[in-house]
């Protein structure tokens, strides 16, 4: 049953509109760089792809990610590949607030009209950003969601924090965003708890929408569910991206995620982007030997 | 009535035939593919390759299996990143940008706006019904869905895909249905430049009569095309110029 059919009319953007704005850059990442560790000064000598680790030999520290850059206009999506541990989740963890970086520059479209460094700003601001302008979806949803208030709450949870106050009005746009998420209205009150693993993922993406945000981070949100389930939930990804114009950044192993959602992808390995290029290209005419071999061992 | 009406939101850029003599220029284009997993092997694709395009013309491209003729256009798509060499192409508003060196961003926005890519194989999003699958780009370029699904359906009917198809799912269609779908998801647009792959490669002889019609009635409408074809004879018969890639390189 295809989403388009559920969809409220009065939230679907025409399509073009979406597409006028996608002239706009609107998030942009230069020079991301985290670590695990105090860190010396053969760090950066010591690790990536040719050494294939990213644990400094010198010093243990781990360098998680480091030069990465990436900019992602609204309207589209950049995917990120990688083995498990290549720094592909650090990056959006990053993004997102959860883990401090500890170089580079990060702005934002909404924040400052993307002059100012999000790194950089105070926590206060920091936060005011997150609970505004994005939106995450985690691998694991007890990672996003409270698993134990309901779906509801979990949606008016955001809300609040984007300063909704009207208690009528965080509840309908909470019950409408979940049944847009074929969450159905009987189920509001229930905690996720008591949800099946794609339920509980389609509530993650109806919290992570429901400020409205202007970039919208998804890391392996579809990693443990089965084939079918798998489906339902990238179709209504896939309808977000035609009506909502958000810049999205897809965190998957799975190539066939890869292809399907996003235009141009980065591939990561030992915590660096070893090639980034437009989706079709990196899977037809991948060039670093590292992403020759993840093509070659899948059928994507 | 022709069911290809120029578009309004093409910037009435199809149908234009004002433009530039040369919408396309490929110059010492060069293509070597270096496979890793199989210990550093080179295996070159093509080149030193050059050639024009006429505006509303149609250049064939011949050549033995092997020789290139796909590689080419995959290079001028950008699914393939060219080694060397330019491939300039005329924007609609008289700029130029070499699709070489444009960014991944830039080369998006010249697929959704301006150049089609049809190859003799469909790749079905899963779950998209064939009518749907084919008029997405449609879709994508502001038509509301009903008036897009319109559209398609005049097309499938002119490419006799049986009704009942439309509203199926084309990973289960044969290889000439996949390829019917294929043609039409690309001729609906009419973009500036549509690179065509073996466009009839799996169809019976009067489906191809129809096929090429509608490149035909692409071609009167402004759109330039670059054809690779097994059909010698079809090729010669479509073709405005014909150049022949041998090992790679060009002969004629």
């Amino acid at each position: 049953m295809s989403a388009i059919a559920t969809l409220p009319t009065e939230m679907v953007r025409h399509d073009h509109v979406a597409s006028r704005n996608a002239e706009q850059i609107a998030l942009k990442v230069e020079n991301l760089e985290a670590q695990y560790g105090r860190g010396c000064s053969a760090c950066h000598e010591l690790t990536g792809p040719e050494h294939s680790t990213n644990v400094c030999g010198q010093c243990g520290t781990v360098i998680a990610c480091a030069d990465v850059s990436f900019a992602v206009r609204a309207g589209r999506t950049l995917g990120i590949v990688g083995e498990s541990g290549s720094g592909k989740t650090t990056v959006l963890r990053c993004l997102y607030g959860d883990l401090n970086p500890a170089g580079g520059t990060a702005s934002l479209m909404t924040y400052e009209d993307g002059r100012a460094n999000l790194f950089t700003a105070s926590a206060q601001v920091r936060r005011r950003v997150r609970n505004f302008d994005m939106g995450m979806v985690y691998q694991h949803a007890r990672d996003g969601l409270n698993l134990r208030i309901s779906a509801g709450g979990n949606v008016a949870e955001r809300l609040l924090a984007a300063e909704w106050r009207r208690v009528d009005q965080i509840r309908a746009r909470a019950g409408h965003l979940l049944e847009r998420m074929e969450i159905p209205r009987s189920r509001m009150d229930t905690p996720p708890s008591a949800f099946s693993g794609g339920m509980q993922q389609r509530v993650q993406i109806a919290r992570a929408l429901a400020n409205g945000p202007a970039v919208v981070l998804l890391d392996e949100m579809t990693s443990g569910l089965d084939v079918s389930v798998q489906a339902g939930v990238l179709d209504l990804v896939l309808e977000l991206q035609r009506t909502e114009g958000v810049a999205m950044v897809v965190v998957s192993h799975d190539l066939g995620v890869i292809r399907l959602l996003c235009e141009r992808t980065m591939v990561m390995k030992n915590g660096r982007v070893v090639e980034s290029g437009l989706t079709d290209q990196i899977l037809e005419d991948p060039r670093h030997p590292y992403t020759q071999l993840l093509v070659s061992s899948v059928n994507a | 009535m022709s069911v290809f009406t120029p578009q309004p939101i093409t910037h009435g850029a199809a149908g234009q035939s004002s433009a530039t003599a040369l919408p396309l220029r490929v110059r010492n284009l060069h293509k070597t593919f270096t496979l890793h997993v199989l210990g550093g092997k080179h295996v070159p694709a093509f080149h030193d390759v050059s050639f024009d395009a006429p505006a509303g013309g149609f250049l064939g491209i011949a050549g033995a299996s092997g020789s290139g003729k796909s590689s080419l256009l995959k290079c001028i798509f950008r699914t393939y990143l060219a080694d060397s060499g330019s491939v300039t192409w005329n924007l609609t508003d008289g700029s130029e940008i070499d699709l070489v060196q444009a960014t991944d961003d830039e080369v998006l926005d010249i697929r959704r706006d301006e150049i089609g890519y049809v190859s003799q194989f469909l790749r079905p999003m899963p779950r998209v019904t064939a009518i749907d699958l084919a008029a997405r780009p449609l879709v994508e370029r502001g038509m509301e869905r009903a008036e897009a699904r319109e559209r398609i359906a005049d097309l499938f009917a002119r490419v006799r895909l049986p009704r009942d198809l439309w509203d199926g799912l084309p990973v289960l269609f044969s290889g000439g249905e996949q390829q019917r779908v294929n043609l039409v998801r690309a001729l609906a647009v009419a973009p500036r430049l549509l690179l065509l792959d073996e466009p009839t490669a799996s169809l019976s002889p009067d489906l191809q009569a129809e096929v090429v019609t509608l490149i035909g009635e692409a071609r009167d409408r402004g759109t330039t095309l670059v054809g690779v074809m097994h059909d010698t004879d079809l090729l010669n018969r479509l073709s405005d110029q014909v150049i022949v890639l041998d090992q790679g390189r060009r002969v004629a």
